[in-house]
């Protein structure tokens, strides 16, 4: 269970503070597909990081399994990232020095995988994303889409309890980002906890639950009856 | 939050996957970026290696040549103040019996007056050329098994056990290979093969022809007029068979301070100072040798921090230039030692890498060389001189100095903000 407490982050710029969210309180419950939706500037993606433990809010709880992730340590926020969270981000932030099994491969091994085990379950991971005949070729040998699903095997690979996205198909021409779309919804079907910040809208009405903010405050919170 | 977040990466687990990092940064960087580094490496370990091993291997060229044709592993000698080895005949003799024993040369000596001009007529309140030196008394082919001294003769011939009437003259004493005229340095003018000298030792006066004319970079020889044993003898009126020096060679392995002790458990030490060949070295040769070491040892300083700066630079503008490289690791759980160790490993190949191939040179390739050309100055034949332990140590300081030089520049870059790293801000 992910829940927030006040949540506030304010950023400065010289004399001037830039209020990106504002005292937000929600929950996501296990097992939800949350989108997250709104315009450019509204929020979205700072809620996004805040909840990723990315960055430290200004103010407010992030609580994660009911424990304050805020005030932990570097170290302990590194941890949680790696064992129980997942991240997609929409540049896919894939590493280019590494093969896609690599990629895969690397949070694995900080798990405490040996390399055998490691690659076992990352090529289970890109099997899911349909990566299987790629495993070998280095990011520049790919295209978006199949970056952006390696992304989402290295995400998934290590079975975290909730998996960020942002925006992950900005990048992509509609077929590819539909493919994105329904390896979530595969994925939240098998019980993955989702939440996915997007542009659109249609994406975001096939998750359980959509919360659009505008200007650092969540402006409406709704459950998506036609979800899947 | 479950339990696996709670325990924090083990050492283990980050080396690995440091090692994990670094290898594939090392597989898939440019190659021609590598081998500058690799090179620079190299040069930086031949620097630490070379430039200190040349200078020390100066003096050692001298210490290894009075060593090897002057005195031997063990040398005994007369006592300061006596003029000659009492009982030589026994003391050889027991000598002989050293366990490990292979050679020996015994030498008389005394001091003597060589006069050149002595024939030339000579305006009141002149004097004739002279200079005082020492007249040095050899058994030819004794000496020639002990020293291969035959191989020093520059000019004219080796002596023979029949040649009473001549001499062999070290270059130092002949002012056409030691061209010195400052006040105070005598030296022997227009002498050639077949020249006639006049040496005076206590009273005791004779002409010899000058047979041979000797270079071998030994002051025992160089400085000296070498005739006969019994010549020697005559002249400075020995009717014994004590000599002034026995020099003794040991067989390859044999310790030559068991050997000393041998002789002196033997009562050789009544009859003579006994001491290995590092006993008898003069200080100033051993301070010589440190301070050389000292000095090259600062000038490949000079190297080591070049090098560092250089493995500064560039792991600096690696991480830096790869800044949301090392975000992304962390943003997905990487730890920041673990990412730091791949650094360090980086650092260490390259190091490690420029040492292999630096050793190779120095033991392969630069050493063998040196030995078998040696350097030639006035004094020595220089050698390389680079043991294991010595070059084991530079090895080690450059690594160190390395991987340290690899450290600072990507803690300084993998500190920063995650998030900030991720997005390029």
């Amino acid at each position: 269970m992910l829940q927030v407490e006040h949540l506030t982050k304010i950023f400065k710029s010289g004399d001037q503070e830039i209020i990106a969210i504002n005292d937000l309180s929600f929950s996501v419950p296990v097992g939800q597909f949350l989108t997250i939706a709104g315009r450019s500037g509204s929020g979205k993606s700072t809620l996004l990081y805040q909840l990723g433990l990315l960055d430290i809010p200004t103010s407010g709880k992030v609580l994660i399994d009911d424990v304050d992730m805020v005030p932990v340590s570097e170290n302990e926020r590194t941890a949680v990232r790696l064992n129980d969270l997942g991240y997609i981000f929409q540049d896919y932030a894939i590493l280019p020095s590494l093969t896609a099994l690599e990629n895969t491969v690397l949070p694995l091994l900080m798990q405490g995988y040996t390399i055998a085990q490691a690659e076992a379950k990352a090529k289970k991971a890109l099997e899911k994303v349909g990566l299987l005949d790629r495993i070998n070729n280095l990011p520049s040998q790919l295209s978006g889409g199949q970056q952006q699903r390696v992304a989402i095997a290295r995400a998934i690979g290590h079975d975290p309890k909730v998996i960020f996205a942002d925006e992950p198909t900005a990048n992509l021409d509609s077929e590819t980002s539909e493919q994105v779309i329904k390896t979530f919804l595969d994925l939240n079907k098998e019980g993955q906890t989702i939440i996915m910040v997007t542009h659109e809208p249609e994406y975001a009405k096939l998750a359980h639950r959509t919360i659009t903010m505008n200007d650092g405050k969540i402006v409406s919170d709704v459950m998506n009856h036609k979800s899947h | 939050m479950s339990d696996r977040t709670r325990i924090e990466n083990s050492f283990s687990q980050n080396a690995k996957v440091g090692w994990y990092l670094a290898k594939r940064d090392l597989k898939r960087a440019n190659k021609w970026t590598t081998g500058l580094i690799v090179l620079v490496m190299t040069f930086t370990f031949l620097n630490l290696v070379v430039v200190a091993g040349i200078l020390v291997g100066l003096i050692q060229g001298s210490e290894d040549a009075q060593k090897k044709y002057a005195i031997g592993d063990v040398v005994v000698s007369q006592f300061l103040n006596m003029s000659y080895i009492e009982q030589t005949p026994t003391v050889s003799s027991i000598v002989q019996t050293i366990p490990g024993f292979k050679d020996e040369t015994v030498r008389y000596s005394g001091s003597a007056q060589f006069e050149s001009d002595y024939r030339s007529t000579i305006k009141p309140g002149e004097v004739h050329g002279g200079i005082g030196g020492t007249f040095l008394g050899i058994d030819p082919d004794q000496e020639q098994k002990f020293s291969g001294l035959s191989r020093f003769v520059i000019k004219g011939s080796y002596l023979n056990a029949d040649d009473q009437d001549s001499v062999l003259i070290g270059k130092n004493l002949l002012y056409e290979y030691t061209p010195i005229d400052a006040p105070g340095f005598q030296n022997l003018k227009n002498i050639t093969i077949g020249s006639r000298i006049r040496i005076t030792v206590a009273g005791n006066q004779k002409e010899y022809y000058v047979k041979g004319i000797i270079s071998s970079k030994v002051d025992q020889f160089d400085n000296t007029v070498i005739g006969l044993s019994s010549e020697v003898r005559k002249m400075i009126g020995r009717t014994d068979l004590n000599a002034g020096t026995i020099a003794i060679q040991l067989l390859p392995g044999t310790d030559p301070v068991a050997a000393k002790q041998f002789l002196l458990d033997n009562g050789v030490g009544e009859f003579g100072r006994v001491q290995t060949a590092a006993d008898a070295e003069p200080k100033f040769l051993q301070d010589m040798k440190n301070t050389f070491n000292i000095l090259g040892s600062a000038i490949s300083g000079i190297g080591l921090v070049v090098a560092s700066i250089t493995i500064f630079i560039v792991i600096f503008v690696n991480a830096i230039t790869r800044r949301r490289y090392i975000g992304i690791l962390k943003g997905v759980g990487i730890n920041r030692k673990a990412i730091l160790y791949s650094y360090m490993y980086q650092a260490f190949v390259y190091a490690l890498v420029g040492i292999v191939i630096g050793m190779f040179l120095v033991f392969g390739v630069i050493k063998p060389y040196f030995a078998a050309n040696p350097i030639n100055f006035p004094f020595s034949d220089g050698i390389l001189v680079a043991d294991i332990s010595g070059t084991m140590l530079r090895a080690a300081i450059l690594l160190i100095t390395t991987v340290v030089a690899g450290y600072i520049p990507a803690k300084m870059v993998i500190k920063q903000n995650t998030l900030s790293a991720i997005l390029g801000r």
